[in-house]
């Protein structure tokens, strides 16, 4: 079907300034991927899965610009030993990264290993973003499919020592970056990536991760504090038998924030729990878009979003959990909240269930609230001033999306730099 | 200590007037016991001089130690030596006992100009004070109040009463939904707690809590002001007879 024409022309112009490299073992999935943005056009502001997050500003030919903020603050994860891989508003800069050499895992950029013709990479590459199209069209990913300069390609068959840290820097106040990476975690494989930093000025990531039987992956990630960057990224994954995949989000300011998890448990008893918290003040937009497929036997996941919203910062969350026929002892949990500050922000929320087996245990919540009132007082009443007492209240409905965070020294770092905005912006 | 004086109160909300006119003198060093009847404005005076939200004072002033209490927020009540152990503790999801009480403890001392506790010191010092009311660790670890029962709330106000070691104490209604096992912990531990330079003022409907705190004097409120004031056996005249002789032999 061909598409109304303002899409069309939306899609072209965005794709004009895009081209295609033509060389290696990626070529023909670059070539589909494009062929699927054709087919699907970009996100339009009618589309439903764009009700609450207008796409233009992701989807438009021209950057618009952002500015490099320094924040003067430590780098994330600097105190914890991890192997670190930098971009530098998406291109990678050798001379910040280590030697990618860690036992039990292979990285490589995909910039270097794009012209070979044969790779591991070859069957996942666009594989999971193509299945995650259905039943929802998410076109920034196939974009980035299509186009991506670079990215790592993971491949875990042991357990690394420590986490491979992928820091994305902004220096550019017009830099426009497509970064995709692949993961392969082997069966009983296990690894914790991180990412942090805003960058560029406009962002476009998707993740491949393909997490075997018995195999885990733990992924905290921190996108930076640029208050006028914009992102899409995309994390597509599945997993296998009794795997499991536990992935956290910190998102401090951001313009524009648009993060889909796309999950498929297609093994029995495999474990997956995405969560995130958020804070904005003023000119922030934030959506969370989450799509979980239950299709095997005894899966466990969990979605847990948090939300601080003040000054007319807007939250979107759109969660789904999909419970395939058979998917039988299905155990679901999905939470969304958001914590206004004023009466200016809002938060918008789709929670969805599409349940086709009969012995499944789903839960979903969604609330919008302010800070309690009694507990302020309660606070106050034993000495602790105003501000503090909110920023406490605040920390503490934040807390279960960072308890969500396995590794104490991470969820620690999170909550120093979640006590620093709040600090900051009381 | 405290000293309140023609003391009136309404709702802001609505045009009610709950106090009407209330004199109170809590000096160091002593218990004065308030009772009444339900609704005669016990709780909305210990929530006025705690600076909560919604009451607006009208006429009058309270003070404590010479410092007007109403032009203060409810945190600089509190660094003044102010302390309300709450009818109904708040639960507090997501915060826990320790970092609630340590959190309040270095906020009253950097208030008065005071240097924060060491961790080690403020941890020797709340199991201390915990022990003597039968609160274990894990309840310290615990959020503040959630899944507590009725009593181990309580404990927790005098626990919190303990470590903040105010000047002035105003027990509301903390009897209520205590057994008598309950009740005489609490009453041990804020007997501990009576020292030369201490005020209490305990507000309760029956006489039974002050078997456990004996009053030096018990004041009776009804409508809005303190009709009757007295020694310890007021107390038990009220228990005896109920608040209708009392009012009446006042109307």
């Amino acid at each position: 079907m061909a598409l109304p024409q303002t899409k069309h022309d939306t899609t072209e112009a965005r794709l004009a300034t895009l081209s295609l490299p033509e060389s290696g073992w990626s070529a023909p999935a670059r070539r589909a991927a494009l062929a699927r943005v054709r087919e699907m056009g970009l996100p339009a502001a009618r589309d439903e899965y764009w009700k609450f997050t207008r796409p233009d500003t992701l989807t438009r030919p021209d950057v618009i610009e952002a500015a490099v903020f320094d924040s003067g603050e430590p780098p994330f994860f600097n105190e914890i030993d991890t192997l670190k891989v930098v971009f530098v508003d998406g291109v990678f800069d050798a001379d910040a990264s280590d030697d990618l050499s860690l036992e039990g895992v292979s990285i490589e950029r995909l910039a270097d290993v794009a012209g070979t013709d044969i790779h591991w990479a070859k069957d996942l590459y666009g594989t999971l973003e193509t299945n995650g199209q259905d039943p929802v069209a998410r076109p920034l990913a196939a974009l980035n499919t299509a186009f991506a300069t670079d990215g790592l390609l993971i491949h875990v068959t042991g357990k690394p020592s420590k986490p491979i840290q992928l820091t994305y820097s902004h220096a550019d106040t017009r830099s426009d970056a497509i970064l995709h990476h692949v993961v392969k975690v082997e069966a009983g494989a296990e690894v914790t990536i991180l990412e942090n930093g805003p960058a560029a000025a406009r962002f476009n990531k998707c993740t491949e991760i393909d997490i075997a039987d018995g195999a885990a992956l733990h992924h905290v990630r921190a996108q930076g504090r640029d208050h006028e960057r914009r992102a899409a990224t995309h994390m597509f994954t599945r997993l296998g038998e009794k795997s499991t995949y536990k992935s956290f989000t910190l998102t401090v300011n951001g313009v524009m924030t648009r993060n889909e998890q796309v999950l498929e448990l297609t093994g029995d008893e495999a474990i997956a729990h995405v969560a995130g918290a958020c804070v904005g003040d003023g000119d922030f937009h934030h959506d969370d878009t989450v799509f979980i497929t239950h299709d095997a036997v005894d899966c466990e996941s969990r979605q847990v979003f948090k939300k601080v919203l003040k000054n007319g910062a807007t939250g979107v969350f759109q969660g789904k959990i999909l419970v395939k026929p058979g998917a039988q002892k299905t155990d679901g949990y999905q939470i969304s909240q958001s914590l206004l500050l004023d009466g200016d922000s809002q938060f918008l929320a789709k929670p969805e269930l599409e349940i086709y087996a009969d012995d499944v245990a789903c839960s979903h919540g969604s609330t919008s609230g302010a800070i309690d009132e009694e507990g302020l007082f309660y606070l106050r009443s034993r000495g602790v001033p105003e501000r503090d007492a909110t920023n406490l209240l605040t920390l503490a409905f934040l807390a279960e999306a960072v308890d969500e965070i396995e590794d104490q020294a991470l969820a620690d770092e999170i909550v120093s730099r979640l006590e620093g905005w709040l600090t900051r912006h009381g | 200590m405290l000293e309140i004086k023609n003391l009136h109160v309404k709702l802001e909300e609505e045009d009610k007037q709950i106090l009407k006119g209330v004199d109170l003198e809590v000096p160091a060093g002593k218990v004065h016991a308030i009772m009444g009847p339900n609704g005669s404005g016990k709780s909305t005076l210990s929530y006025v001089l705690s600076g909560r939200d919604g009451y607006e004072v009208t006429e009058g002033s309270a003070s404590l130690e010479g410092q007007d209490l109403l032009d203060l927020d409810p945190e600089e009540r509190a660094a003044a030596g102010l302390f309300l152990a709450f009818q109904y503790p708040v639960e507090i999801p997501g915060v826990g006992n320790m970092t609630f009480l340590r959190t309040a403890v270095n906020a009253q001392r950097k208030a008065r100009g005071e240097d924060e506790m060491s961790a080690t010191d403020f941890l020797k010092m709340v199991r201390e004070k915990a022990k003597d009311l039968k609160i274990d660790a894990e309840m310290l670890k615990r959020p503040v109040n959630v899944g507590f029962s009725g009593g181990e709330k309580k404990r927790n106000e005098i626990l919190q009463m303990a470590v903040l070691a105010p000047k002035m104490c105003i027990l509301d209604e903390t009897d209520s939904g205590l057994d008598v096992d309950a009740m005489k912990l609490v009453s041990d531990g804020v007997n501990a707690l009576r020292d030369a330079g201490r005020g209490f003022l305990v507000i309760t409907h029956y006489q039974r809590l002050l078997d456990h705190i004996k009053p030096d004097v018990v004041h009776i409120m009804a409508d809005g002001r303190i009709i009757k004031s007295g020694g310890p056996e007021l107390a038990l005249e009220v228990e005896k007879n109920g608040y209708a002789d009392i009012l009446s032999e006042v109307a």
